[in-house]
């Protein structure tokens, strides 16, 4: 079966027929949420907590990723996993990172053989290319997940959730303390809806002043010494780049978001924590300081450059699904209008108005681009898994411009495609894209076209992009994927809107 | 890098043979250049080559292989009027044993301080099109620091303007080194501007938006330019011999200096 982008999806699998088409008809499902009725939950070890609970064959556990490649708490479960030896486990992270490589004896060993997430790189990611696991993959979006989960169609049998200071009842935070990582925002539907939820943390209080995790929904609380490395907590590039290409790009990205009439009183933006997306949100800084702009919001993962702004006035809100770095955690902690925000209300698309669909612009990557303007920010050209959408899709979907920033040249290879190895974000969510060589404007957005007409800036069709690419790098030989299915990549409303295949032997 | 030498509007670039190359690597960076200008096609830019001094043992084998259509301008480090003379006399040999369509232009370095005194003469050569003043290596033969306000170029500055002027050539500024400092580069390339300079050498491509913001036409220059050509056109078509723009008398080096300034933003799209 193929869905509406010609992409093979396998059996048992709702293909994708448009961003809109199955969102329109759908209504939210939500399962009851779950409750606990336990008092005494600081339980000694997680050992004990798996013979309590307990955690046997076939169970699904899930985590959050706000540790990121500081996370220690994934790998302690899996220790007890390998060391009970228990079979046929699924996990739900919602990102996989490189710290988390003990998984890739597990999944050998089929401990585990089914995983869901938003984003994974690494040696786990490396290994289910090379078509380890015994399941396909299920790579979700970043609203995808939360609706999966309160619908019931991800039932999560226990939730760990990493939290850097809880009491002893379960309400905790991520602003203090050694393992502070500020909002928690990707666990909130765990919380909520997991059938057991066992706080992990590294630092137990009497009290907390501000809990975004709730003790009504904690069964149990399990202090151990570290819950990850402080190092690997904070995002890895939190500094604007001094690439000339890349800051050539984000410079005529912030010229076309003002030539496109978006830089004016009540701006909502979004962008990553990527050198290239900070250089971004520089350029846009100023443009805002120069023309005294007041923004409404911006949101997304918060880095000091976004709490700087709304610290000078420029956006009046942060709403926060996780802080970047150690600058924004100590700006969620102090600053009121500094907000939390659960993955659901900032992207599931069955929600009544997730933030996403408030944002004017956002700024996003991509790791190809195809002449349809389709986005693959999962897989490299060669097939590999090396990322995901996380909140690709959902913003994409959401905001009234979006943008895709990159160089059109990179390592000899084109970023622009006739076809993208893998679908992450359908181009009808696309609008623009900006690469150091010009600029190409989806022509389904006639409406954008029109404003830029007699812009200076170098505005091409994406066709003669990839043209200019070709020029330089020639035309690659086309890559032919094995047929073995090795995961799928869900759009946010649950339907397929690409697989991913094993890397056949001359690739590897 | 080679490939994104055409991305970041500048007027011209420069592929650089000598300081920038090792002298183990100078035969492979002349094979690798000669083969990208080969393989890919600039739009609307300078293309100019640093040779290696042509006392060099490199020179004259650079020369044969890397003069061609594809470039524009020969850049000729040290010079004087003697090796820019001889310079001009190979390329004519070049030019016609090689059957090509282009005259190359050269861009003598003024870095000595034997150069900068015959300036004029340098200026002079047939196929010289910009003087460009070399402040490192002119400060070494100086005996002098290069400080932050250039106080120690001064003369030399003004000289190379002078003689750039002259001969109706560009007056190239020596470039700004320390490639962070966005502010200092600005600071420097305005008093280059100020003094005469009509351009500047980047050494790294994130200070070319400065140096093109400072050396272009600005918007308040442009209007002003408009209101003397309109006031001198209305001048004419009244018969009127003298008239004022914003309460100063306008005479003719005023107009023709709007008119240059106009012809400028024209060409670099301001208008």
């Amino acid at each position: 079966m193929k869905n509406s982008l010609g992409r093979f999806v396998p059996e048992g699998f709702i293909p994708f027929k448009g961003a809109d088409t199955l969102i329109k008809n759908m209504k939210r499902v939500l399962v009851p949420e779950v409750t606990t009725r336990e008092t005494d939950k600081v339980i000694r070890t997680l050992s004990d907590l798996f013979d309590l609970i307990p955690i046997t064959d076939g169970m699904t556990l899930s985590f959050h990723h706000h540790l990121r490649n500081g996370d220690g708490v994934l790998n302690m479960v899996l220790s007890e996993i390998k060391k009970r030896k228990l079979k046929n486990m699924t996990l739900a992270p919602s990102a996989i990172f490189p710290i988390h490589g003990p998984l890739v004896e597990l999944i050998k060993n089929q401990n585990v053989t089914s995983i869901y997430t938003n984003y994974i790189n690494g040696p786990v990611a490396d290994c289910i290319t090379q078509g380890y696991l015994k399941y396909p993959l299920v790579m979700d979006t970043h609203g995808g997940r939360p609706r999966a989960i309160e619908s019931g169609e991800l039932k999560i049998d226990v939730a760990f959730i990493a939290v850097p200071t809880s009491d002893h009842l379960g309400n905790g935070n991520g602003i203090d303390e050694l393992s502070a990582c500020g909002a928690l925002g990707y666990a909130i539907s765990d919380l909520q809806y997991a059938k057991k939820k066992v706080v992990v943390t590294d630092h137990l209080v009497d009290h907390v002043s501000l809990a975004e995790i709730e003790e009504r929904y904690v069964d149990y609380i399990v202090k151990v010494n570290q819950i990850g490395d402080a190092k690997g907590i904070v995002s890895g590039t939190t500094k604007p780049t001094r690439d000339p290409v890349q800051l050539k790009i984000a410079k005529d990205t912030a010229q076309l978001i003002d030539e496109l009439g978006f830089i004016k009183d009540g701006l909502s933006f979004q962008t990553g924590a990527g050198g290239t997306s900070i250089a971004v949100a520089l350029e846009v800084q100023k443009r805002m300081t120069e023309k005294k702009i007041k923004g409404s919001f911006a949101s997304g993962g918060i880095t000091s450059f976004l709490v700087e702004m709304h610290e000078k006035g420029l956006f009046e809100k942060l709403y926060d699904v996780q802080c970047f770095d150690l600058d924004a955690v100590k700006s969620y902690k102090k600053n009121p209008k500094h907000l939390p925000m659960s993955a659901s209300e900032y992207g599931n698309p069955l929600e009544v108005n997730p933030i996403v669909n408030n944002l004017d612009v956002v700024i996003l990557g991509a790791t190809e681009i195809d002449t349809k303007f389709n986005v693959n920010v999962t897989t490299d050209s060669s097939g590999n898994l090396i990322g995901g959408s996380g909140g690709h899709s959902d913003t994409a979907y959401g905001a009234k411009l979006t943008i895709i920033t990159t160089n059109l040249v990179k390592s000899r290879t084109s970023m622009v495609k006739d076809s993208v190895t893998t679908i992450t974000t359908p181009g009808e969510s696309v609008d623009c894209l900006v690469t150091e060589r010009g600029i190409a404007i989806n022509p389904q957005r006639q409406d954008l076209l029109d404003r830029l007409k007699g812009s200076k800036l170098h505005l091409l069709t994406i066709e003669e992009l990839l043209a200019k690419a070709t020029e330089i790098t020639g035309v690659p030989t086309p890559l032919e994927p094995s047929n073995r299915v090795i995961g799928v990549v869900r759009y946010r409303d649950g339907s397929i809107i690409d697989t991913l295949y094993q890397k056949s032997e001359e690739q590897s | 890098m080679l490939q994104n030498a055409d991305i970041f509007q500048s007027d011209g670039v420069i592929f650089d043979l000598e300081d920038a190359v090792m002298l183990s690597e100078k035969d492979a960076a002349v094979h690798l250049l000669d083969n990208f200008l080969k393989s890919y096609a600039f739009e609307n830019l300078e293309i100019v080559i640093r040779i290696n001094q042509l006392d060099s043992e490199f020179s004259r084998v650079e020369l044969e292989q890397i003069v061609s259509d594809k470039i524009d301008t020969l850049m000729l480090p040290k010079a004087t009027a003697k090796n820019t003379n001889a310079l001009s006399k190979m390329l004519d040999k070049l030019e016609k044993s090689k059957k090509m369509n282009k005259k190359i232009g050269i861009i003598p370095i003024i870095e000595l301080a034997s150069s900068v005194l015959e300036a004029k003469e340098i200026a002079s050569v047939n196929r010289v099109n910009g003087l460009l003043l070399g402040g490192e290596d002119l400060s070494t033969d100086l005996e002098v620091e290069r400080t932050e306000d250039g106080l120690e170029l001064l003369l030399a500055r003004g000289l190379v303007v002078l003689a750039a002027k002259a001969y109706k050539l560009d007056a190239i500024d020596t470039p700004y080194t320390k490639t962070n400092d966005e502010e200092g580069l600005n600071k420097d390339s305005s008093y280059a501007k100020k003094i005469g300079m009509n351009a500047k050498v980047c050494i790294h491509p994130n200070q070319i938006d400065t140096v093109n913001t400072v050396f272009s036409p600005s918007i308040q220059e442009i209007e002003y330019a408009r209101k003397v050509v309109k006031a001198e056109a209305d001048a004419l078509s009244t018969g009127k011999g003298a008239f004022t723009v914003d309460g100063k008398m306008i005479d003719k080096p005023i107009i023709d200096r709007a008119k240059k300034l106009l012809d400028k933003a024209q060409r670099w799209g301001l208008l």
